[in-house]
Formats: structure tokens, sequence, C-alpha cells
């Protein structure tokens, strides 16, 4: 599949991505920009930003780049609702002003920091203490002002014009906050009139780390970003460097990587209904669904050294093959995971309290989910059928029997049972790869991508000198720019890699999917109750480790 | 003192110190306060399941108010932006209490050494117990859990402790 790459000029860029919009890309990826100041090349100008946008048959998607004079470009919120937070970052990490977006501020460093941190000029180790959190009022304020509860009196100060409202701030130290998500809410009684977030308190650097590590030492920081399913997240980044450098795996590299994927994906998906069913106060089911998560980890650890951060991918392989006996270990783990499945289905599939809790609650339509640029399993909840599996089709997913699970409203109800579908439709996926497991190698032969056995390591002058410039210099990725996703279990995980020929990214931009399902989580909550809202961030499935990243 | 001796009559006053009976009760009823940002959190869930089950240890009531505990674990990643909200909670914690740093990141920054990591919770908190590990497993956590009931056993609880430490985040 050719995707393009277009240059558009500044000051054409809202009225491109407009006429784009009507030509049926109503779905934006990705914002990001670049600093060229250190590059090896000169290019026209010292900053541009990139665009991801794609088209509504989720089949082709185009990356637009534009270069930029001056620090100033048009904000292209009023086409997608999803670019709000999008901008602020790149505000944040990179000092580009948007004209005419509506919140213009800082989202994942925090209010006193000074300078922006993924310029080429600022140095990684500078770090800037905060003394006091942003009380968040004026945004607050702003948002009441919005959406009219209040009125703006002559002096300039605000008046509740017939509400009482009582302002709470959920978070982030709370669980059902996941202890890094900060909600501002005003209450009118039990009803949330109004919400803003904040997010960025696990902001924990991942960008600027990349760009000061070799490609094969990235492996152990995509671990902690979705870190419920860490092999995922490796898989997308070492895909995404395969396909630049243009290598295809062996059949049984791209098979195990595939049964990989769907059992991340299976403990994923028990992580996020163990937690959705206590967020309801159902703490039985978390007894019973976090069981068969022990025994993945278990295979696991067997399988990579760890249970929780894996980091077994490579560019151009994997660390080791499946050992013996992985066969019927897999078999025993999933017979467990349908047992803890089934039995806390029991307990909730004729509740009356789990169905009066979530049915009709946090609601999101298809139109409103696509333009928040919404993905994965919440994105299909509201009934899109996108799942990149089977429409850009990877590492032989069109050989596989498995359905797409879509909802009808969108609610929470929806969310929480996508997944469970999900995770039969993952174990159908793993029983198919391992029935017909093709044989031979799982890295491929080529002594500049891949390490070479400890035997020629140890024993011959080129493997030691190969395992040296390896191990010193990284993988050589050619030059150029290039993005690469896959479906993970959020959804579409996507890396924006910019290369100049080095071992070491030049830059690496995360299209993370929790952090645009997010952006759209304070419009979704306004009009419920302030118990829903707990529960309709435990649907989401927000992990902050990709969120923030 | 072995109050679970079977062969105790059951109507006898026993007689002991003061900080043995009150170090007896601390140990055997730690209320763990979780603040619980990252990976580490889910290595923590593993701890509070079934299969490791913290509350073996008398450590199972997780209250997430900082007023009801007496055992802070931090466990994960704090950010800079995270750091003055460890710190308020640290501070409305009430006496007797005490600090788990939990994993590579709550311990020295971990592998994130950048400009919006904290290096380190203890540049802002006094810490008891240091876990390794990126994350570190269950039994890791509940050894720490084991030591701090040791010293509490053997009574070295000592209140000024941390009289003169100095956070980046105290007033100067």
């Amino acid at each position: 599949m050719k995707h393009e790459y277009i240059t558009v000029a500044h000051s054409e860029i809202h009225s491109f991505i407009q006429n784009k919009y009507k030509d049926g890309f109503n779905y934006l990826l990705d914002i990001t920009a670049i600093d060229y100041t250190e590059y090896i090349d000169t290019h026209e100008e010292e900053y541009s930003v990139i665009y991801i946008i794609r088209h509504k048959d989720f089949k082709l998607h185009v990356v637009i780049k534009t270069y930029l004079p001056t620090l100033e470009i048009d904000s292209i919120t009023d086409i997608f609702s999803g670019a709000n937070w999008l901008e602020r970052e790149v505000y944040d990490q990179y000092g580009v002003i948007f004209t005419n977006h509506p919140n213009l501020r800082r989202v994942l460093n925090h209010r006193e920091f000074v300078g922006h941190p993924l310029r080429k000029s600022y140095p990684i180790t500078k770090g800037q203490l905060l003394y006091e959190t942003d009380d968040l009022v004026d945004e607050m304020n702003n948002r009441l002002l919005s959406k009219e509860v209040v009125c703006s009196l002559e002096d300039g100060s605000f008046s509740e014009c017939n509400k009482d409202l009582m302002f709470l701030n959920l978070g982030p130290s709370h669980p059902a906050s996941h202890g890094t998500i900060r909600t501002y809410v005003a209450l009118d009684g039990e009803t949330i009139e109004a919400a803003v977030s904040e997010i960025g308190y696990l902001h924990r650097g991942f960008e600027k780390s990349c760009e000061n590590h070799t490609y094969n030492q990235i492996v152990p920081y995509t671990d902690r970003l979705n870190y419920c399913s860490a092999i995922s997240n490796n898989i997308a980044f070492v895909k995404t460097v395969e396909d630049m450098l243009g290598v295809t795996l062996s059949e049984r590299a791209q098979a195990i990587r595939v049964m990989l994927l769907e059992l991340s994906r299976v403990e994923d998906h028990i992580v996020c209904l163990a937690a959705v069913l206590v967020d309801m106060g159902g703490l039985t089911n978390y007894w019973y669904m976090y069981n068969p998560r022990e025994d993945i980890y278990d295979l696991l650890s067997k399988l990579t050294g760890a249970r929780l951060t894996n980091s077994f991918m490579r560019v151009g392989g994997m660390a080791n093959d499946l050992y013996d006996g992985f066969d019927e270990d897999l078999k025993e783990v999933i017979k467990k995971v349908q047992y803890g499945v089934n039995e806390t289905l029991k307990l909730i599939k004729h509740n009356k309290i789990f169905h009066d809790r979530t049915q009709n609650v946090g609601v999101i339509s298809a139109e409103d989910a696509i333009n928040a640029s919404m993905t994965g399993p919440n994105l299909r909840a509201s009934g899109v059928s996108f799942d990149m599996r089977k429409d850009t089709p990877y590492y032989g997913y069109e050989k596989y029997e498995f359905d797409v699970i879509v909802g009808s409203v969108g609610d929470v109800y929806d969310r929480v049972m996508v997944r469970y579908a999900e995770i039969d439709e993952s174990i159908k996926i793993i029983e198919q790869v391992m029935q017909n497991l093709p044989e031979g190698d799982v890295n491929i032969k080529d002594a500049s991508i891949t390490l070479p056995t400890k035997e020629a390591a140890y024993t011959t002058i080129e493997g030691a000198m190969n395992q040296f410039k390896l191990i010193y210099e990284g993988v050589k990725v050619p030059a150029k720019e290039y993005y690469g996703s896959l479906e993970a279990t959020n959804g579409e995980l996507g890396f924006f890699i910019v290369s100049d020929g080095s071992g070491t990214p030049y830059k690496v931009k995360v299209k993370a999917p929790s952090f645009t399902a997010m952006s759209a989580y304070p419009q979704m909550v306004e009009g419920s109750q302030l118990a829903d809202a707990i529960l309709t961030l435990g649907s989401l499935n927000i992990i902050a480790g990709e969120m923030d990243r | 003192m072995e109050l679970n001796n079977p062969n105790l009559p059951s109507d006898t006053v026993i007689v002991t110190k003061l900080d043995e009976a009150i170090g007896w009760a601390r140990e055997s009823s730690l209320w763990p306060m979780i603040f619980g940002t990252a990976c580490c959190a889910i290595e923590f869930m593993s701890a509070a399941a079934s299969r490791y089950d913290i509350s073996r240890f008398g450590a199972e009531v997780v209250r997430f108010s900082p007023r009801q505990a007496d055992l802070m674990i931090v466990a994960g990643t704090i950010t800079y932006k995270q750091a003055p909200i460890l710190k308020q909670i640290y501070d409305q914690m009430s006496e007797p209490k005490w600090v788990v740093s939990m994993g590579a990141c709550a311990c020295s920054g971990g592998f994130y050494d950048n400009y919006c990591t904290l290096q380190g919770i203890d540049e802002i908190i006094p810490v008891d117990m240091y876990v390794g590990g990126c994350p570190p497993r269950p039994e890791a956590l509940l050894d720490a859990l084991l030591c701090i009931q040791k010293d509490l056993r053997t009574n070295k609880y000592n209140f000024d402790r941390h009289k003169d430490f100095k956070g980046l985040l105290d007033e100067a």
C-alpha cells in the first residue's frame, strides 16, 4: 500500500486540510513538529509541522508536511476536535503557536516550565521543579462561559446565573483516576455541568530519550508506554523500523509476533475489565479476572524472563525462539483465561445492577468518536468497524479467521462487551497460529541488522566486530521520514520516525491511542452523574504511560 | 512474647513492656496508602490479588485516604509535575508513618534520566525502604513489608528518625 507524503505551503495548510476533509479524509491521526536545526542536511526552514490524516475507508493515510517561516500556523481545531490536545502538545514541546486555537496552553509539562523540551537546543537532563499545581480555575471558567452556565459581569468576574455550582477535583492521586489523570468538575447537585481534564502527570520524556538512544535501546522504553501489554508496543516500534529498513521477516517470526500480539491483547483487556468492574463496586470480578492474568505472566516470564516489561522484540526479529513445550503451556493458559472470562460473565451477564450502571452511560456517537480521533475498541464500540488487522493487514492477518467486534450505541456497556468478545476472537487467532506454526529462523540473516550468534561473537574476529558495531552504533536506518502503525490493544499505535542515517533516531513521535481518547473524555461526561464519570474513564482503558509518554 | 502459645491459660495477665505491645500491634496492622502511578502499580495489583495476597501480612486494608494509612507505597515514576502532590499526601499522613519506594523510578528515576522525571523520591520525602527492580516482582514488595514489620517487632520505630530531613520542596 503506497501512502502519500505531501508538502504544503504554510499559508495554505488550513484550506488544504479542509479540502482533504471534503474528499473523505475525515480521520486525524496525529500532529507533530520537527526541529531540523541539527539535521545532516539543511531544509527549507528550521521547523516543520506534520499532519497525518486517514481516509474514511481506513485504508490510506496521508502525511502532510509544512515548513514554518515563523513559528505560527493556523489551528485546525475547527475541522477536527481531536486536534485540540495534539496542537497543545506541539505548542508545549516545540513552541509552535497555533492561531485561533481555543485554549493554547501546556498539556504535558507543568505550568512553571520554561522552554520547549523537544527542541534540539534543550538539554535532556535539565529538570525544572514545580512548587504548586495548576488550579485550572481559568480553564474551568472559560469552559463554563462557552457552555453559558455562568455569565461574565462587567467588572470581569463571573456569576453563576441561576445554578448553585460546586467545584470538585477528581484525582490525580486516586486509583479510579489511575493515579495520573486529573479532572476538575463543576457539579450541580450530582450532575456534571462542565469538566476539564489535566494530564501529563506521567510524562516521562519518552520522545526526548529516544533521540539519545540507539534503536534497539528504545525497545525497553516502548515496554513502558502501555505497560499492560508491553509486547505489542515492542512490535509496533520494531515493525516501523523494519519497514524503514525495507526488510521482511521470516514466516515463523511473523506468526510468533501475531500470536504474541493477540496474547498481549488478551492480557490488556483482562486488566481493563477487572478494573472497570472494580470501579463499579464488583470486587469479586477482580479476583476471578486477575488470576488468569497471573498465568499469562508465568508463561511470558518463562518465555521472555520478565513478567510485565518483556522487551522481547529486536529490530529484525526477537530475542529468542519459543522454548520447547511452549505449546502445551499456552494451551493451559488459554483454558484458564476462558474459565476466568466465563466466570466473570456469569456474574454480570444477567446482573441488573451492571446493566443499569453501564447502558446509555458515557455515550459517544460514531461521528463524534471519529472526529475526536478515537481508535481501537472504543471506536468500534461506537459502531465504526475500523480494525487495522482487517483494513490494512500485516504479518499475514488476512490468512486468519476472526471477526471484528462492533458495538451499536457507544456506551460503557458496549465498550466492556467489545473487549469481552475481542478476548474470544484473539484466542481464536492464537489457536490458528499455533496449529500451523511454520518452521525456520526467527531472526533475519543480515549482519548489519541482527546480532551474530554468541559463538561467532566469541570465536571469530568478524563476529566480534559485528557485535561491537551493532551494540555501539546501533542499526543504521536509511535517512527518511516514515509513519508506521499497527492495531495494538487500545487501537492504532503508530510511530512517526525521522531518521538521519545514523543508529539513533533523529525524532520519534508516538501516536498514542489513549491520548486522543482522553481528549474526548471531558465532553463525554458532561451532563452525566459523577459516579458515571468514573465508569466512563475506566471503560476507555486509558493507560497513562501511553497517554503522557 | 508469644501470645499464640496454646499452653497459655485463657485468663492470664501478661506482663510486658509497652513498647513491645505497641510494636506488636503496629506490625500486624499496617494500612497501605498506595501512591501508584505507572507499571509498578500493576505489580502492586498483582500483590493484592489472590495469588500473592498481601492480606496474609495484615497489610490488606488499602485505604486511598492518607488520614487512615500509615504505610505509603510509592509505586511508579514520580515526575516533577506529580512531586507536589506526593509531598502533600505525605504531609497529610499522620505519624507513625513509613514509606516504601517501589521500583527503580521511585528510587532513583530509573532509566528516565531526563527533564521531567524526579531522580528519586528521596529528594522530596524521606524513605524507609527501597525495593529495586523494574518493576519488582510482588515477592519483592512483600519482602519490603516483612522488613518493616521486623523493624517494628524489634521496636526500632523512632519518631525522630527524619527530623532533619530537608527536601527540595520544603520551605528553605
